[in-house]
């Protein structure tokens, strides 16, 4: 498809574009079927949308997002829609409102193109426990995209949008850019509304971008940042030109490169591509040092209490009374609700589930729960420390390459540890984005991650400039 | 104890806390839990709240933390109720009443919190709907320390600490409606004074049910305890009709809650200023007032309690009391403090009102004329009936009922001259010396003035011409002090 900054052009010269751009909108779709990444089109939008795009570009007042295709993750409503979290729990569920990004992406004129496929409530690393069936990758065909967000990731991977939202909990907006060789950023915890969100863990939960290039993901940045009165933990913090900030460059940032701390030896592929970014931004003006990794022993058993434990409080309210799934023909409501819970629910979820109400329960709350969140206050402390003394942290986004297919869902723990490197942003609410740097030597994509104080998104998308024109 | 707060919209909600009483149509996807809703605090439950707090002087907290206590039932949307656990926003704080023998009581709370309602099942035949109308009204809920004595102790406690909610503004105290209700905790102590183990009663619907309630399980721990058997940490709920409490659940068995801090909710915050303005704005609590009452105008003990019984009652005495001339205020005062306790709660009773139509002035004005006779007490409660149906001036009222008392001396001298003429035989008994007849005149000037002769005089210029054989009746006999003088006050009524 056209790339958007050809459409800005095409805008600019006050062109009709949108007619074509979504006749190939549909045909892409269609021909990647295999991919699963849409779990359904809304393509009965389409057409009032181009014509209304098309009066605008050639009336010369095109929006901010004009012609931009974005899809949404499965987790994210948009009003009148399904809306299911990728889970039977929610299989015809309509949403009854947009979600805040939704709305604000609408209102700059992007075109909501579809929902995308996922890990169920947003729970997976690999794209494979979707009641849809796995999204496949098209960065690497034997290996997973990802995830959670694995749809969003895989369509801007291959091409069939500019960009799309996802969710960040522990890593699944960047974990599966980094898979599919696309850019994932997940926003400081507050900046961007989660209202109309499906919560996973609430305190972790931040919506994010997948883009192709750093310049979408600015701009769709741009759109679903700012305050949202719906949202009580999203921050007034102002608002600054993300786009400007990707041509800033990173002339006198410090950069403090991760190389030790690590809980095993880094692969020597993941050593050079952080070796590679290093050089480029040194080249680019920054400051790089070397620094150690806090805590990191620590980062992945912390994450999973405070997330389980937040999952299984989420997630109770999915009873069957109101909405989604019901069991039949039963007429206590306990025996109901179980057989409700147990037949929507998957396995991973169930798991999870299992483990954060054991978190909380009576006897074990003060040695589980309790424990690990005094310990994220002190990883919170540690990061933000850190990043007083360097204005960026480069470390990778995952242990390993990706994983093959199924290969991860035998082996749950090791699923876990590939969150290892992702969850620090998530315990510390603090900025982090997900950079292609080349491939490995199997041909699967190879990434880098970067760190940012809270509300320096600037920065990260900066640097994601400069490792993307270097590696071009 | 539980009450829920006047605020307009729900506790983390827009929607409204009353109108529609249709099921479930006062609700949206916040109060129903749907999938990505979240919920953000109402201020004007927040700024109640703390007033609560500041009138009970319990420490109010800067930063507080709402938490979510789960449990799965139908009528609870998200599968948790949003409440506050380990740090309220209040603890603390205590309330001063009076007990059934006139003492004073004192009740220390343990703490003060905000939570939201659930909602409600309806049961139909053998289905069970629920209605969320309710769900997400905020709560405030009072706990206090083991401390009342009695059930008539905890009966006036609790009747005081709903007059003072509703003073405050911030509760209406209906126990019909289930906005003022509350669970009781017995415990019996020993004869070293050591509390025992401690039982709880729910479903309690009135004061009169909470007193029933409490008889009933404190003879009920007695008698365990006489047979040498041990109470059980048992939750009870009250059977009104069958006047004894239904073990609902052991202790034992009670629920893990599993509570976690909302990470949808930052910290409640409470500045200085707020605490500032709430402590600024209280009003003055009513058995401060009765004193004061008693103090400032002489009224008596018990007239003071049943006009602050109720803020507005109080109000408007006050309002009454502020319409009189500086020179009668004080000695209005009683006659006032009588007629707002006995006609304006009555009628408001009567009319099921809840507030009182008729201006204070206006019932000043019609006092005054009580006062200066110009209208006859019995009259007087004619005209209030009109004035408070048809909001018209008494002045109004009086002219168009005709009602005002005739104390003209010469018209009073022809009307009696008129009855001694009709009755000589009477006339001449009372001259013979049955001066009990007097009351025979009297009643034949009131029927003959249809009530609005003026009984003082009309009784004196009576006697004075039954006492004067030779002169005729309708003769001047009396000028020489004349009662027949222009009224005092504002607007006299002109016959
Ligand atoms: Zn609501």
């Amino acid at each position: 498809m056209t790339s958007y900054s050809e459409i800005r052009k095409l805008i600019e010269a006050r062109k009709e574009f949108c007619a074509s751009l979504v006749d190939t909108l549909r045909s892409d779709a269609r021909n990647h079927e295999s991919i699963n990444a849409f779990v359904e089109l809304f393509d009965d939008d389409f057409d009032a949308y181009a014509r209304e795009a098309d009066r605008r570009s050639t009336g010369g007042n095109a929006r901010s997002l004009e012609g931009m295709c974005i899809g949404v993750k499965d987790n994210i409503l948009v009003k009148d829609r399904e809306c299911t979290a990728a889970s039977r729990m929610l299989r015809g569920h309509r949403a009854v409102y947009d979600a805040t990004v939704v709305r604000k992406l609408r209102a700059d004129g992007a075109l909501i193109v579809g929902r995308m496929n996922m890990d169920e409530f947003a729970m997976g690393s690999t794209g494979e426990t979707s009641v849809y069936g796995p999204t496949m990758n098209p960065a690497a065909n034997d290996r997973v995209p990802g995830g959670s967000s694995s749809g969003s990731a895989a369509a801007v991977a291959a091409g069939l949008l500019h960009a799309a939202l996802g969710s960040d909990t522990g890593g699944s907006v960047r974990q599966p850019a980094a898979c599919t060789g696309t850019i994932g950023l997940k926003p400081t915890y507050g900046r961007v509304s989660r209202s109309g969100l499906i919560a996973f863990a609430s305190s972790c939960d931040q919506i994010g971008v997948i883009a192709g290039t750093t310049e979408d993901a600015a701009r769709v940045l741009g759109s679903i940042a700012g305050k949202d009165g719906a949202d009580a933990e999203s921050a007034s913090e102002p608002v600054p030109d993300f786009a400007a900030a990707v041509r800033q460059g990173v002339r006198e940032l410090r950069v403090g490169r991760v190389t030790e701390g690590f809980i095993e030896d880094l692969p020597p592929q993941q050593a050079r591509a952080i070796s590679r970014s290093a050089e480029l931004l040194a080249s680019a003006g920054a400051r790089v040092t070397d620094v150690s990794l806090p805590m990191a022993e620590l980062l992945y058993p912390v994450y999973a209490v405070i997330a389980n434990a937040e999952a299984a409080s989420n997630l109770s309210r999915y009873d069957g009374v109101r909405y989604g799934r019901a069991a039949e023909g039963e007429t206590d409501f306990h025996t109901s609700t179980a057989r409700s819970r147990s037949e929507g629910f998957g396995r991973e979820v169930k798991r999870r589930i299992m483990i954060g109400t054991h978190v909380l329960s009576a006897g074990y709350r003060e040695k589980w729960f309790e424990q690990a969140a005094r310990l994220r206050r002190r990883i919170r402390e540690a990061y933000v420390t850190l990043l007083e003394s360097v204005d960026l942290l480069l470390l990778p986004v995952m242990p390993e390459p990706p994983a093959f297919r199924e290969e991860l869902l035998r082996d749950p723990l090791r699923m876990y540890r590939s969150d290892v490197y992702t969850v620090a942003a998530n315990l510390t609410g603090l900025p982090a984005i997900s950079v292609p740097v080349g491939k490995n030597e199997d041909g699967s994509p190879l990434a880098v991650q970067f760190m940012a104080p809270a509300f320096r998104e600037e920065w990260l998308l900066a640097a994601s400039a400069v490792i993307e024109g270097g590696t071009r | 104890m539980h009450a829920q707060l006047l605020t307009r919209s729900k506790l983390f909600c827009v929607c409204a806390t009353a109108g529609e009483d249709l099921p479930n149509t006062r609700t949206c996807p916040v109060c129903l839990g749907h999938p990505g809703a979240l919920p953000v605090l109402n201020p004007e439950a927040a700024r109640m709240a703390v007033r609560a707090g500041t009138a009970f002087g319990g420490a109010l907290h800067h930063t507080s933390r709402f938490a979510r206590k789960h449990y799965f039932y139908p009528d609870l949307p998200k599968g948790y109720q949003i409440t506050q656990y380990e740090r309220p926003f209040c603890t603390g704080g205590a309330l001063r009443f009076r007990l059934p023998d006139g003492t004073d009581g004192h009740a220390a709370f343990e703490r003060i919190h905000l939570e939201e309602d659930a909602g409600k099942l309806l049961h139909d035949g053998s289905r069970v709907r629920a209605d969320y109308n309710r769900s997400g009204i905020p709560l405030l809920e009072i706990v206090t320390q083991p401390v009342l004595a009695s059930p008539e102790a905890a009966v006036a406690f609790l009747q005081e600490l709903r007059r003072v909610l509703m003073y405050l503004g911030i509760s209406d105290g209906s126990m019909e409606r289930a906005s003022f209700r509350c669970d009781a905790n017995v415990s019996l102590r020993d004869n070293s004074g050591t509390p025992g183990q401690r039982t709880e009663i729910k479903n309690l619907n009135s004061f009169r049910h909470i007193e029933h309630a409490l008889h009933w399980e404190i003879s009920r721990q007695r008698e365990l305890h006489a047979a040498g058997m041990d109470v059980q940490p048992v939750t009870l709920l009250w059977d009104e009709a069958g006047k004894a409490g239904r073990i609902m659940r052991g202790k034992e068995s009670a629920a893990d809650y599993h509570y976690l801090d909302d990470p949808d909710l930052p910290e409640m915050s409470i500045h200085d200023e707020e605490m500032e303005i709430a402590a600024g704005s209280l009003p003055e609590l009513p058995l401060i007032r009765a004193a004061r009452f008693v103090a400032a105008f002489g009224l008596t003990k018990y007239d003071a309690d049943v006009l602050t019984g109720a803020r507005l009652v109080a109000d408007y005495f006050e309002e009454i009391l502020a319409s009189f001339p500086d020179g009668i205020r004080l000695s209005m005062a009683t006659a006032a403090a009588h007629w707002v306790g006995g006609e304006v709660l009555a009628m408001m009773k009567e009319q099921a009102s809840e507030v009182i139509p008729v201006p204070a002035s206006h019932l000043a004005l019609l006092l005054e004329h009580v006062a200066a006779g110009s209208i006859s007490r019995t009259a007087s409660k004619q005209v209030f009936d009109r004035m408070w149906r048809s909001g018209e001036h008494p002045d109004h009222v009086i002219a168009a009922l005709d009602l005002r008392q005739i104390s003209d001396a010469d018209s009073l001298r022809t009307l009696a001259g008129q009855i001694l003429k009709a009755h000589p035989a009477q006339v001449q008994a009372y001259r013979d010396g049955k001066k009990g007849l007097l009351g025979f005149f009297m009643q034949k000037i009131l029927v003959l003035s249809q009530g609005k002769a003026d009984p003082l005089m009309s009784s004196s210029i009576l006697s004075a011409l039954l006492e004067s054989e030779r002169q005729e009746p309708g003769e001047s006999a009396g000028r020489r002090s004349d009662p027949e003088e222009e009224i005092p006050g504002r607007g006299g009524v002109r016959p």
